[in-house]
């Protein structure tokens, strides 16, 4: 008890401190509630999995919970049903209940003497084999196991991959004084703490291969962009120059970052090297120029800038010249954020007053406002493309939510002990 | 060039005395906007005139505002407010090495309402000398 004690008064005394190791939170987790469904669920049966029965009704549970929130499918009652991957499933039985697809499983021994999550996905129509797999797992990665079936299922259903192995990283105001940058899973669970600052810190931005975020704090009275590498809490200044440093984002291949720097006057966007080095001016205009988003490609760099008369989105070559204006509709659009496929464009409009998550097709130009919420902002797409998050405000708090791309399928992620804000949504866990 | 004590970061009462005009700080700005508006001239220019008396002092600007729209676009809008008072202050005999602007953006608000007045409070910039920031 003494020991928790002193490390929490070690922690207050410092204005930041970056945690070698990443841990558990002290507040509550984020907890997701759906408010929104697809219009076309799969209806999908998933079996209580045997094996040893705490270990089982985990992965059950995940597998189940993981599936139901992306909006994508519709759960069948198994109850009654005792199953696993080595059943003849009763295919007509399950067409009765509803069912399109089954999965069913179990936790056992491997081979090798560890723990082992099989499964195996059927399709209740054809009657057939659609897959399966084995996972070795140990009691501490359960949850782990589970999110991979799940993710296999997804795929198998949809044609898509699933991204329930992918974390969330996001930021807890706890108070004036405190704020937490954290990582949870795609599912809330598992949070774990990577930074405690008395001071704020936004825009994190995920490396492409999921070891380091990128971020700013001001925890030395201006805003200082710094890397942070999650396995050792490592962290480098990556552009700490006269004036303003901030809204970091990676490039494709993760060897570069676009920065905000104001050293040269206003606020222009600058490529750098991971490392901070060879710092190279990408805008030109006096403007504002902020919010810098690679294209998938690498090719082009979309920013926001007021150099029109008021914020709107821009493009730019990442070797520099005329930059083309991006959006038009409204007085204020802002936070482009591309989808994986290069397609669609996210961003913050300003309708009536209110801010408001919206997408753009950038083939047709067409745009789509997905909320009716007020205060929406800093989206980020899910590396499937299929779902955005962003922070937004209910009951004069801040949370997060989750958005399909079509609008229709919402959710929402909100912390009991604090406002939660500037979501990233991780790459695929390889 | 200054005149009475100092207090104990090293400030000259000038700076700290409620009657004299260069306690004052905070510079207020439109929605939106980043221009220096003409009611505070005086103030910048009492600013830039003990700076340019007083070579040793530094002094950080910071910009602020209002908590609606997008995060970074405000960090950027409070950077524009901030080099605007440096512009004015540079203009009227400051050194740039002696000044630096930066932003807040909205993460520091002065008043954490949500309305209008608390709104007008955090659309602002702040003048600190060394030893206030």
């Amino acid at each position: 008890m003494s020991g928790i004690g002193l490390k929490l008064r070690r922690i207050g005394l410092l204005a930041v401190s970056a945690l070698a190791f990443l841990q558990p939170p002290a507040h509550a987790q984020l907890t997701i509630e759906i408010t929104g469904a697809g219009a076309n669920r799969i209806p999908v049966a998933i079996a209580d999995f045997g094996g040893e029965a705490s270990a089982s009704r985990v992965v059950t549970s995940v597998v189940r919970g993981d599936l139901e929130r992306s909006g994508v499918f519709k759960m069948i009652d198994t109850s009654g049903v005792a199953m696993t991957e080595t059943s003849n499933p009763a295919y007509p039985e399950w067409r009765g209940r509803g069912a399109d697809a089954l999965a069913a499983g179990s936790i056992g021994g491997s081979d090798d003497g560890r723990q082992e999550a099989r499964f195996r996905l059927y399709d209740v129509n054809k009657q057939a084999v659609l897959g399966g797999s084995a996972f070795v797992t140990s009691k501490a990665m359960l949850r782990a196991a589970g999110h991979r079936i799940a993710d296999m299922i997804y795929e198998k259903l949809t044609g898509e991959p699933g991204v329930f192995s992918t974390r969330v990283a996001y930021v807890v105001r706890v108070s004036a004084a405190r704020y937490e940058l954290h990582i949870s899973d795609a599912d809330g669970q598992n949070a774990q703490v990577a930074l405690i600052s008395k001071e704020p810190i936004i825009s994190p931005s995920w490396s492409p291969d999921g070891g380091r975020l990128a971020y700013v704090s001001f925890e030395n009275k201006k805003p200082v962009v710094y890397v942070h590498s999650l396995a050792s809490g490592k962290r480098v200044v990556v552009a700490n120059f006269k004036g303003s440093n901030s809204a970091p984002a990676w490039s494709p291949d993760g060897r570069k970052l676009a920065v905000v720097l104001s050293k040269e006057g206003g606020s222009q966007i600058f490529i750098v090297n991971a490392d901070g080095s060879g710092a190279q001016r990408l805008t030109t205009d006096n403007a504002i120029n902020t919010e810098p988003n690679f294209s998938p490609d690498g090719q082009f760099v979309y920013f926001t800038s007021d150099r029109g008369g008021s914020p709107q989105i821009y493009r730019v070559s990442v070797g520099g010249g005329e930059a083309q204006r991006v959006s038009f509709e409204g007085s204020y659009n802002v936070t482009p954020r591309l989808s994986p496929d290069g397609k669609t464009m996210a961003f913050i409009s300003r309708r009536d007053g209110s801010f408001r998550l919206s997408v753009m097709d950038l083939a047709s130009r067409q745009v789509q406002v997905l909320t009716d919420s007020h205060k929406d902002e800093s989206p980020t797409f899910s590396p499937n493309g299929r779902m955005i998050l962003i922070a937004t405000e209910m009951g004069g708090r801040g949370v997060l939510s989750a958005v399909s791309i079509d609008g229709r399928i919402k959710q929402r992620l909100s912390i009991t002990a604090g406002d939660v804000r500037e979501p990233a949504w991780g790459p695929f866990n390889k | 060039m200054t005149t009475g004590g100092v207090d104990s970061r090293g400030l000259p009462a000038a700076l700290t005395d409620p009657k004299s005009v260069l306690s004052k700080r905070s510079v207020y700005f439109d929605y939106d906007s980043y221009e220096v508006k003409a009611e505070y001239k005086d103030l910048v220019t009492a600013h830039a005139k003990f700076l340019t008396e007083n070579r040793q002092f530094k002094m950080l600007i910071q910009g602020n505002t209002d908590e609606r729209g997008s995060r970074e676009y405000n960090l950027a809008l409070g950077q524009k407010r901030a080099d605007a008072i440096r512009k004015m202050l540079s203009l009227l005999g400051a050194r740039e090495d002696q000044l630096e602007s930066v932003s807040l953006g909205e993460e520091k608000p002065k008043n954490e309402g949500h309305n209008e007045s608390a709104w007008a409070e955090n659309r602002r910039g702040d003048m600190l000398y060394n030893g206030e920031f």
